[in-house]
């Protein structure tokens, strides 16, 4: 008997077993399709002239280098801005803020202001940047609302990656004869260091690949020329996306896929250097 | 023994009409100039009530070592904390009575906290070094301090290291993590690590807790020659080695002091029924 039921048992968790595995094998599939299928698609478009040329014939020929270019400025714009503040509030809440009803109420917001549609925070730039304070549809409104979409990302990243600074090293730094400060930036901030850039590219990533906010903020339709300041508009590549894949009748489909992958590459390398800056510190730490 | 909490709230006089309280005769007499440490009626209550001090006054003598000791919770790390003001970082509630380093009270709140905790180093019960190079491991504290002039620091790194029993083991690999030191090199790294500081005190919160036997004789051995220099204020993780190395030993119990004398005398002649107690062995 007792040995019938080991076996039933065993065979259950091979049962088990066998489930997760295809179950985990069933998420990676999409992923390597979509890559797979949007590569296959675009590989045929990319040349030296659509990377670096200015689209022409009502963006049926020609390259999408203005689209590159203002993506990347976005992504710069949106660096300057939402990092300072993003790790600035992490460390504040990691490292001085007391446990008290203000601060409970700034975490709330937080991880409320992570789950806010992105096409809300685009109405809200609409509204804040580009009207209100006139700086028009221009990478610096856009740049401004992505900052504001990918600073809880950072916030909540950054300070994560902070809290996990074992707790005995800022009491050993004090005991040292440390100010507070000090203990930050001597071991606290350069322990954490890889987790808040990791979460820093990982927000970013989002930011560049983001519609909805650059709609109404930056993202222009049609303009075959660089932008030469903060307040011109630009385009933008998952914007040009959207508009050549459903606006313009008769695009030929390697320039979509095309775009498509350019852009998957941009937030796909990010990425990459994301995680290549997490294995490494990994190997590197000493706690 | 455990007291209800109202009654270890109440602040309590030093003296004779406390029946755990010792009489004064019990404390070793000492000379005005023979003291470095002077507490006087010390209490701390923490937020949560735990590991709270009570009417605490107990002298501590220059370059010798004293040893604190008695079951856990009974407030010894708490004692050592206020040394070094490395309670403020904790959640305490009040504070009362005096702690007076070479006569300069360190509770006033006008006490420079980071130059005392540079006179009053720490060496905590599990070894933690930081992540970074023995050598800066060491230098630490003076880069704190913003003193980085590299010739005296060799010189600092090296005497040091002699004094924690850890030149030998490591002068040719200063450069190696910390972390590949065992734990009792890194402990006596720690050691090493308060004294490039110079400090006058050096407090140690069971030091030898993690470490085996060899490690431990190396650490007590180096504590034996540093208190020519300092003065030393330990938490034994034994009460063996409380015997071995006190010079002064005072026993502490739920909060309180219940006995304090010449370290021989303690442990051979406990005066204090509880004393008895916990030193034959009855309980802890």
């Amino acid at each position: 008997m007792k040995v019938s039921r080991a076996a039933q048992r065993k065979r259950t968790q091979q049962y088990g077993f066998w489930g997760m595995t295809l179950m985990a094998i069933a998420t990676v599939v999409p992923i390597v399709m979509i890559v797979g299928f949007v590569f296959a698609q675009g590989i045929p478009g990319i040349s030296l002239e659509f990377l670096t040329a200015m689209p022409r014939d009502g963006m049926r020929a020609g390259g999408i280098f203005p689209a590159i270019i203002g993506t990347f400025w976005l992504t710069l714009g949106t660096a300057i801005v939402a990092v300072p503040l993003g790790v600035g509030a992490a460390i504040y809440l990691s490292e001085y803020a007391p446990d008290n009803r203000v601060t409970r109420t700034i975490r709330i917001a937080i991880i409320n202001l992570a789950g806010i549609p992105s096409v809300v925070y685009g109405l809200f730039g609409l509204g804040l940047f580009v009207l209100f304070l006139q700086f028009g549809t221009s990478i610096l409104a856009g740049s401004l609302t992505l900052a504001i979409m990918t600073i809880p990302v950072i916030i909540s990243t950054a300070e994560e990656a902070l809290r996990a600074v074992p707790s005995s090293f800022r009491v050993v730094s004090v005991s040292l004869g440390g100010t507070k400060w000090q203990t930050i930036r001597k071991v606290v901030l350069p322990q954490a260091l890889p987790g808040i850039l990791t979460g820093v590219i990982l927000g970013l990533e989002r930011a560049a690949g983001e519609t909805a906010p650059i709609l109404f903020t930056v993202a222009s339709f049609f303009l075959p020329r660089l932008p030469s300041s903060l307040f011109d508009s630009t385009m933008a590549l998952p914007y040009h996306l959207f508009v050549i894949s459903t606006q313009v009748p008769g695009m030929p489909v390697r320039i979509q896929y095309g775009t498509a992958v350019v852009l998957l590459t941009f937030v796909l390398s990010m990425n990459l250097i994301a995680t290549v800056v997490r294995s490494r510190a990994r190997a590197k730490r000493q706690w | 023994m455990v007291e209800s909490p109202s009654a270890a709230a109440l602040p309590q006089p030093s003296g004779r009409s406390q029946a755990t309280q010792i009489p004064l005769s019990f404390h070793p007499s000492f000379k005005p100039d023979e003291i470095k440490i002077d507490v006087e009626n010390l209490g701390i209550f923490y937020s949560d009530g735990t590991e709270s001090l009570r009417g605490i006054t107990l002298a501590i003598p220059k370059q010798q070592i004293t040893v604190l000791f008695g079951p856990a919770g009974g407030g010894k790390s708490t004692f050592l904390r206020t040394l070094n003001r490395l309670n403020d970082l904790a959640d305490v509630v009040s504070l009362e009575g005096h702690v007076r380093i070479d006569g300069e009270d360190i509770l006033d709140p006008k006490t420079d906290v980071i130059a005392l905790r540079r006179r009053v180093g720490m060496v905590f019960a599990r070894p933690v070094v930081l992540p970074m190079s023995i050598r800066q491991n060491l230098l630490y504290g003076l880069e704190l301090r913003g003193d980085r002039s590299e010739s005296h620091a060799d010189e600092l790194i090296e005497s040091s290291l002699r004094s924690a029993a850890l030149w030998e083991e490591v002068h040719d690999r200063l450069n190696e993590p910390a972390v590949s030191l065992s734990g009792g090199q890194q402990q006596r790294l720690c050691l090493a690590r308060v004294l490039v500081l110079e400090p006058d005190i050096i407090l140690l919160d069971e030091p030898t807790s993690g470490l085996d036997p060899i490690s431990t004789g190396k650490v007590e051995n180096s504590l034996q020659m540093l208190k020519r220099n300092y003065t030393i204020v330990i938490v034994p993780h034994s009460i063996q080695q409380a015997a071995r190395i006190a010079d002064y030993a005072a026993f502490f119990l739920d909060g309180q002091m219940i006995e304090y004398s010449r370290g021989p005398d303690l442990f051979t002649n406990p005066r204090h029924p509880k004393t008895q107690d916990y030193v034959e062995g009855r309980f802890g």
